[in-house]
């Protein structure tokens, strides 16, 4: 009995595990679905911007993931998601409100997209497809994991735009930190790319590096390809072995 | 108050301040429906239609409802579900007079209530004011008008970044690991380049 237990619990821990780090890269929402890629594009012009936004979109995520799941049985089929868009919105008018209380500037920056976190489409998507499937503990999981993948997207969007327009990353100019100041500060205005930190830097810089995580996933295929090959290879030459070694037996017996 | 306030408003909103390659509201369907030039328009008709009803119903709906009963507050919440609920009743109507309207835009309908930049230009029509600026009554045409500057824009940028993405589906000498949608988002920053070219109009 006891090892039953352990058995379950020890299948359990890694699905677990999986269900939370899934989120970063092999589905990220950002990269591999682009869900979400109004904000992406549009708060990630500072690494602080981005962060605040992916940690707002955590907020919600886990909260409304975890009240869809608990609810998932008393909602009619037919208002299923006006339902998940009234819970997402309390979640996101409460957060709204709290941002303006303790974090004015991030506030102001991140300006409309904060009342539109209700509308993207990575929330109402996780809430959908596994929130009303799933009990209340994996559907958190599941929310802080996608969130958290979501807010890596985000900053990592987030640091290249900063760098290549103003050539430092910048801190506690939006999120209330009680320091400021910046690191990697290059102050020669030679590499600064002002286009970065504009609109047109952020589809360019979301566009490489959709492609460079094209390229390793291509990069992978072809060497998966490649060991394929080889073992098929292998197999062939181990077939022709073994029946050359049966026809000499055979001739063997027969001599 | 003039003409000129309403070129104005359909001006900036389509050109200078482009929904889709300048303020990135409603990126979603820009990259998802444009594949082909017939479904980004009949995208964008969709859009247009919704986006202007949205905010002529959610205009009133803050000035005469939510701001004399003091729950600013829920507008998000309040906006949301009209526009869900508008999207049903568009859906139905449609499906009831105009079975080839249906046909065309039916859909993109379902779409549209988690399209960011139907609740953008609706929140925005809120926050730029145009009660203070004009006055309540003649600042609802101004809204009305935003959006159907907004809209047209966004179905200008639709039309021209399908037909582009139609032709580079066609390319055969681009790298591989740009195929797709990589490639299709440096276009977007490149038309967006060109677009802020245009800041100067008015």
């Amino acid at each position: 009995m006891a090892a039953n237990v352990a058995k379950k619990t020890a299948k359990k821990t890694p699905g677990q595990l999986a269900n939370f780090t899934k989120g970063f890269i092999k589905e990220n929402p950002v990269f591999v679905f682009l869900l979400g890629l109004c904000p992406a594009l549009a708060v990630t012009s500072t690494l602080e911007t981005s962060l605040g936004m992916g940690l707002l979109v955590v907020f919600v995520l886990v909260l409304s993931n975890i009240v869809v799941s608990l609810i998932k049985n008393f909602i009619p089929k037919e208002v299923k998601i006006p339902s998940y868009i009234v819970i997402i919105s309390t979640f996101v008018t409460m957060v709204g409100l709290l941002t303006e209380a303790y974090a004015e500037n991030l506030f102001e920056s991140l300006g409309i997209f904060i009342p539109l976190i209700v509308v993207n489409c990575l929330i109402l998507g996780r809430a959908e497809s596994f929130a009303s499937k799933n009990n209340v503990v994996s559907s958190a999981i599941d929310g802080l994991g996608m969130a958290l993948g979501f807010t890596f997207a985000l900053m990592l969007i987030g640091v290249s735009r900063e760098f290549l327009s103003t050539g430092a990353i910048a801190y506690g100019e939006y999120l209330p930190l009680g320091v400021s100041g910046s690191i990697f500060n290059f102050d020669t205005h030679l590499f600064n790319m002002a286009v970065f930190g504009g609109p047109a830097g952020g589809f360019i810089v979301i566009g490489v590096i959709l492609a460079i995580l094209q390229a390793i996933d291509l990069n992978k295929k072809k060497k998966a390809e490649i060991a394929r090959q080889k073992m098929i290879e292998e197999k062939k030459r181990l077939a022709l072995e073994r029946k050359r070694k049966k026809e000499l037996e055979s001739a063997g017996g027969q001599a | 108050m003039t003409w000129t306030v309403f070129f104005t408003a359909i001006f900036s909103a389509m050109l200078i301040n482009n929904v889709v390659l300048l303020r990135f509201l409603g990126v979603c369907p820009f990259l998802g429906v444009s594949k082909k030039t017939e479904s980004a328009l009949g995208m964008s008709m969709a859009v247009t239609f919704v986006m202007v009803v949205a905010a002529a119903v959610t205009y009133p709906l803050y000035y005469l409802v939510l701001k004399p009963l003091e729950i600013e507050y829920v507008q998000t919440i309040a906006f949301i579900l009209i526009i869900a609920s508008l999207v049903q009743l568009v859906e139905m109507f449609i499906k009831k007079f105009s079975k080839k309207l249906y046909k065309s835009l039916g859909i993109y309908l379902p779409l549209i209530t988690t399209n960011c930049a139907i609740l953008g230009i609706a929140v925005q029509n809120i926050t730029d004011n145009y009660a203070d600026l004009y006055g309540i009554g003649p600042g609802f045409f101004v809204a009305v008008v935003t959006a159907f500057g907004a809209a047209l824009g966004f179905g200008l940028v639709m039309f021209s970044f399908s037909s582009i993405r139609e032709r580079l589906d066609a390319a055969t000498n681009l790298p591989e690991s740009w195929r797709g949608v990589p490639v299709s988002l440096i276009v977007a920053g490149i038309m967006a380049l060109a677009f802020l070219g245009l800041g100067g109009i008015v």
